[in-house]
């Protein structure tokens, strides 16, 4: 392999190795959190009263709250040291997640490919796969990322 | 909340109502410290511009909530959305309006359940879709 190349090798041996799970409570104080910076009024995220009437019976999370979760820890599993963006994210959502669940993700790296872009020269594309499980241990989620790097040098020429 | 969307209301090659959104820095932040999503393209120029980039960008994950709030706002309380795609394609900027929009592309029975499908993307001021995807939610029916 190049000795330039975008990806490690030490990022290479981990490509289908499932990751450490990590846990996360959701909390009704980080739903309404998640309401405010989306700056989204819908009262299912935003009024426990309202949401208790609801067929949820209480508060649940809405999309922008799943596909973020744990992302510092995500971030901290990735290639690092260079220039990044975000690439893409598809969710699969079977079951709502709802305010006191405790969720546990686990990512695995399942892709890592180097390809050229017009605007950012030479980049690398790494795709995770992130499963989500409630306390229950059924699967609420599963979640692809698209996370790529790049070298700033080159965005820059171009 | 809204009136309630019903499978039977839905035509394929209708549109979704569109949603405006108008991020500012401040909401860069909030989304931020929501998401713990730290990364310093969003809130530091000098670093942005030390990165290849002409500015401060939208979070990619911020303009797929924007969508998510678009959809749920469409389908009400008792509709479930099931599938979001998002593909970042394009930069995003604070201080400029975003648009989200929807084209239903889709109507089933699966698994016995009302099922729609869009088309979905957000577009800059100049007309731009700078992230697109699809979605797939259930809906309640009257029949």
């Amino acid at each position: 392999m190049a000795e330039d190349s975008l990806i490690s090798e030490e990022l290479r041996s981990r490509v289908g190795v499932k990751g450490k799970p990590r846990v996360y409570p959701i909390e009704k104080g980080l739903i309404k959190q998640f309401a405010l910076a989306i700056d989204d009024p819908n009262p299912l995220w935003k009024d426990e009263e309202y949401a208790r009437k609801s067929r949820y019976g209480g508060m649940v999370a809405p999309p922008a709250l799943v596909i973020a979760l744990g992302w510092s820890d995500f971030q901290a599993d990735g290639p690092r040291g260079r220039a990044g963006l975000h690439g893409g994210t598809e969710l699969e959502y079977y079951q709502p997640i709802r305010a006191g669940d405790t969720i546990t993700v686990t990512n695995t790296l399942v892709d890592a490919q180097e390809k050229e872009s017009k605007r950012l020269g030479r980049m690398a594309v790494f795709t995770y796969e992130r499963t989500y499980k409630n306390q229950q241990r059924e699967v609420v989620a599963k979640c692809r990322q698209l996370l790529i790097n790049y070298r700033a040098e080159e965005a820059k020429r171009g | 909340m809204a009136r309630q969307l019903y499978y039977e209301d839905v035509a394929v090659e209708s549109e979704i109502p569109a949603l405006i959104k108008h991020p500012t820095p401040r909401q860069l932040v909030m989304w931020a410290g929501a998401s713990t999503d730290f990364y310093e393209i969003h809130y530091d120029g000098d670093f942005a511009h030390n990165n290849g980039l002409p500015g401060i960008i939208v979070h990619g994950q911020l303009s797929c909530g924007f969508l998510g709030q678009m959809i749920t706002d469409w389908i009400g309380d008792e509709g479930s959305i099931r599938k979001l795609t998002c593909g970042y394609k394009g930069m995003n900027f604070p201080g400029e309006a975003l648009t989200c929009r929807g084209e239903v592309t889709g109507k089933y029975l699966a698994d016995n359940e009302h099922h729609v499908e869009a088309d979905i993307w957000v577009e800059n001021p100049r007309g731009e879709r700078t992230a697109l995807g699809i979605v797939v939610v259930t809906l309640p029916a009257r029949g």
